[in-house]
């Protein structure tokens, strides 16, 4: 199947890192990545957007609170409300969620300390753009890397979360069973990942976007992409 | 016009574990201070608004408070008392 029709927006911001990771991973899956800049009020012709990884505007006053102001970010909220596919990885999640476009925030890891290594996530919900094609219960390895990825909400937001089947992944050991050892910022139910309402948009705190070329690691990212692109493809033809 | 001074102060909510504030904790024993519990660690932001009264000023640090300075998510806000400089 050929899935070069489908065109993959990266909204670089001043301090984002991980945007060409992104760029690079679209077209590594056979997608068209396009880059867009935060200060343009344009999305122009794109069929999904992801906010990448990084530390827009310096994360000053708490991660991702000034990048939602941007220009971008507005393009961003009307293709979220029109049902386009959005996904935050990392900072791209800490901005959703400072934008109110996702439940939750991010705090400060329990250990205080930054991690970066690799985790294992559960596929919790097959009702978004990027798990569409993958399993219930298939469990993805996929490196972490943050400093505030301790996913916090309050108790009736988190029975919402459950109830609605709002979770997409949770940390796992590699047999997929919940463990605290597995959980490497202490999130709220072991979350590492969301959804909104309608599940067009998703936010993540590992980075599918650094596994997806088995010449550097594991392959975890793959499915998530193959999903994303094809789900955009049945909305182009 | 006037311009008040204000200090917002924002903090974590108390129902969320505050790990800056157990890290502080941890350490103060090992100075000799082992009396010392619930440590809380939040920011002050300090700002000057030239607004034609103190309620006016007031009611834009509430709203600045709750859309920007503070995510109310996770936390909460206190305004304090303000100053009248100019």
């Amino acid at each position: 199947m050929s899935r070069s029709g489908a065109r993959v927006g990266v909204v670089t911001f001043p301090g984002s890192n991980d945007d060409r990771d992104a760029l690079r991973a679209v077209e590594c899956m056979g997608g068209t990545g396009v880059s867009l800049w935060h200060g343009d009020m344009e999305l122009g012709d794109v069929d999904a957007v992801i906010l990448p990884g990084g530390f827009s505007y310096g994360d000053y006053l708490r991660t991702g609170a000034i990048a939602r102001f941007a220009p971008m970010l507005g393009a961003v909220r009307g293709f979220a409300e029109r049902g386009g596919p959005v996904l935050g990885i990392c900072n791209g999640f800490q901005i959703l969620c400072e934008a109110g476009l996702l439940p939750g925030a991010l705090i400060r890891n329990r250990s205080l300390r930054f991690v970066c290594r690799l985790v294992d996530v559960r596929v919790e919900t097959t009702s978004t753009p990027i798990t569409s094609e993958s399993r219930r219960g298939d469990v993805l390895e996929i490196p972490v890397k943050h400093g505030e990825g301790q996913f916090v909400c309050s108790d009736e937001e988190l029975r919402r979360l459950q109830a609605e089947e709002l979770v997409v992944f949770r940390y796992v050991t590699p047999e997929g069973e919940i463990d605290d050892d597995a959980n490497p910022n202490g999130s709220r139910d072991a979350i590492a990942g969301v959804r909104n309402d309608r599940g067009n948009v998703v936010g993540m705190m590992p980075h599918p976007e650094h596994a997806v070329d088995p010449d550097v690691g594991p392959t975890g990212g793959r499915p998530l992409f193959e999903s994303l692109l094809s789900r955009v493809l049945e909305r182009v033809s | 016009m006037t311009v008040f001074r204000f200090e917002v102060i924002v903090s974590l909510k108390p129902s969320l574990l505050d790990p800056q504030g157990k890290a502080v904790e941890g350490s103060l024993p090992a100075m000799g201070w082992t009396n010392v519990k619930d440590v809380r660690v939040g920011k002050v932001v300090e700002l000057t608004v030239d607004a034609p009264d103190e309620t006016a000023a007031r009611a834009q640090v509430e709203e600045m408070a709750v859309r920007l300075l503070s995510n109310p998510v996770i936390e909460d806000y206190r305004i304090l008392e303000v100053e009248e400089i100019a």
